[in-house]
């Protein structure tokens, strides 16, 4: 026999516990205002600091790869459409007449666009780092220097110009500096390929940073997630609450990282314009170019910040689903 | 409604501590798991709770054989179960509100669809002043009771209660006894795990005793 009362649930005045009026009736507030995964709960200032850092990285990479590449190509389209023909001295033959029948040759191939004879005291200035100054070429066999600049993508008869500039002046020598340009898209290359490398290790660092980040904060939510699965909630439910998390620490860390990388370039650029036309200015734009990233260059950070905040995001989700496989 | 057929569990390489039981849990039912400390009260629950599954035999679940299912399906079939466990297993960064809707919410219900209903449970179960409570200032009682609460917010199928009555006083057992009873007369089937011979007393049912891992059944 049954030894309990019934209970009627639509009666409000059957509670369980009476609990009178002693305690105040404070009208309840009574709405889901938590998130199901408190943020406080992920450590998420050292992984934005890691997202960060690691946007930063790749931004830089990518921006320096693009410069250089940039520059290099500035610096083989002003070469390659220029040839230089040296004429040495010889005994016996006047250097400046073999110069100028040198010149003329030059100027009677077609696709020239102009011709130069470097003057003496050109010349004198080019040998001036390694002779100093006031120096009276007079006095040394240096050889005259012939810069012709040739309509640039027009292919030149080589062959044909070397057989004449040598017939005009046996000591003539035509350079139209191919091994140089060999050279420097070999360097370029490999600049692309050691920056690539860089942002390849530095995904793969990033991806390794955020699995133990989301492994350490499941972890130590594991009792939410447990009782979320008590309740009928799905892996996809649960990863997606935490997934949320890392994105928004995923953008936080790209956004920080990017803008310090546009920054970075931005100031260095400003920093380019005010030293322009100092010697110091001269130096660096004659080893980098023109110091400025393109607006593409500008976006290609922005898109490494994205890159790399999605990566966060991805690496964590696959996180997520591998470790509520472990929880049942 | 649950079929157990020759299921056996053991933990990793240690020796067997659920053998061969047979039994059903019939719809609409109403008993009480019981044995000594040790006996498997809690690892049966999380059997029939789908938190663990056996090392043999079949356990049969709403119709599906439950070695068959995957972990969405896992999660729909624990969407009917309701269960409460000895230590509430609270999220203490919500409020009682929030825990006792926590059910709704992972389904992706609108909020609207359900608060009156969260609220009038909480009502009724004593905790109309406590809803904007965090569980850490809960006493024992009122963490049961929202944990309890919790558990039959979805009308449950099959309740599942591990020792529910073990943190409270007797008073506060017989009436939390009363709310199992009272969810059993509304269609839902009633485990409850205890070793407290009063409370069972208090209420003729079925009892299923687990002793040396094996199950007895008394209608």
């Amino acid at each position: 026999m049954n030894r309990l009362g019934p209970v009627r649930r639509a009666d409000e005045r059957d509670i369980m516990v009476d609990l009178g009026h002693e305690r105040p009736q404070v009208p309840p507030k009574a709405r889901n205002a938590s998130p199901i995964v408190p943020r406080a709960s992920i450590s998420g200032r050292a992984l934005v600091a890691v997202v960060a850092i690691m946007t930063f990285l790749a931004s830089m990479t990518t921006g320096v790869v693009m410069l250089i590449s940039a520059s290099a190509t500035e610096w083989q389209s002003e070469v390659s459409s220029e040839l230089t023909v040296q004429v040495r001295s010889v005994r016996g033959r006047d250097l400046d007449r073999d110069a100028e029948q040198v010149a003329e040759v030059v100027r009677s191939q077609p696709g020239m666009v102009e011709v130069r004879i470097f003057t003496k005291e050109e010349s004198a200035k080019l040998l001036e780092p390694w002779l100093g100054t006031g120096l009276s070429l007079d006095d040394l066999p240096v050889p005259r220097v012939i810069v012709a600049r040739t309509v640039p993508g027009r292919g030149l008869d080589l062959a044909e110009l070397r057989r004449r500039v040598a017939e005009a002046a046996p000591s003539a020598t035509v350079d139209d500096h191919r091994a140089w340009i060999e050279r420097m898209r070999s360097m370029t290359g490999a600049t692309v390929f050691a920056g690539l490398g860089v942002l390849g290790l530095v995904i793969v660092a990033t991806i390794i940073s955020v699995s133990f980040a989301t492994r350490g904060a499941m972890a130590a939510n594991r009792p939410i997630v447990e009782v979320l699965h008590f309740v009928g909630a799905s892996d996809r439910y649960i990863a997606n609450r935490f997934f949320r998390h890392f994105l928004l620490l995923g953008l936080q860390g790209g956004l920080i990282g990017g803008g310090a990388a546009i920054f970075v370039f931005g100031f260095s650029e400003s920093v380019a314009t005010w030293f322009s036309g100092t010697p110091v200015g001269d130096q660096f734009a004659a080893l980098l170019g023109t110091f400025s990233l393109r607006p593409t260059g500008y976006l290609a950070l922005a898109g490494m910040a994205v890159l790399i905040a999605g990566i966060t995001a991805l690496a964590s989700r696959r996180t997520l689903f591998s470790t509520l496989n472990s929880i049942e | 409604m649950v079929r157990f057929e020759n299921v056996g569990l053991r933990y990793g390489l240690g020796p067997e501590i659920l053998r061969d039981l047979n039994f059903a849990i019939p719809a609409h039912s109403f008993q009480f798991l019981t044995g000594p400390s040790g006996a498997g009260k809690t690892s049966l629950l999380r059997l029939l709770f789908l938190s663990l599954r056996p090392t043999r035999g079949l356990v049969n679940l709403f119709g599906n054989d439950v070695s068959l299912l995957g972990k969405d399906e896992v999660a729909a079939l624990r969407q009917r179960i309701g269960i409460v466990l000895q230590d509430f297993r609270l999220l203490d960064h919500m409020t009682t509100y929030e825990n006792v809707a926590l059910p709704f919410r992972v389904t992706g219900r609108d909020e609207s669809s359900y608060r009156k209903e969260v609220i009038d449970l909480l009502k009724w179960v004593g905790l109309g002043d406590r809803m904007d409570a965090l569980p850490p200032v809960l006493s024992g009682g009122e963490k049961q009771r929202a944990a309890i609460a919790r558990a039959v917010i979805g009308r449950p199928h099959l309740l599942l209660a591990d020792e529910p009555t073990g943190n409270v006083d007797p008073t506060l057992g017989r009436r939390l006894l009363r709310l199992f009873v009272e969810l059993n007369k509304t269609g839902t089937a009633v485990v409850i795990a205890t070793h407290d011979i009063n409370l069972m007393d208090q209420y003729e049912a079925r009892r299923l005793v687990l002793h040396q891992g094996r199950l007895h059944v008394y209608e």
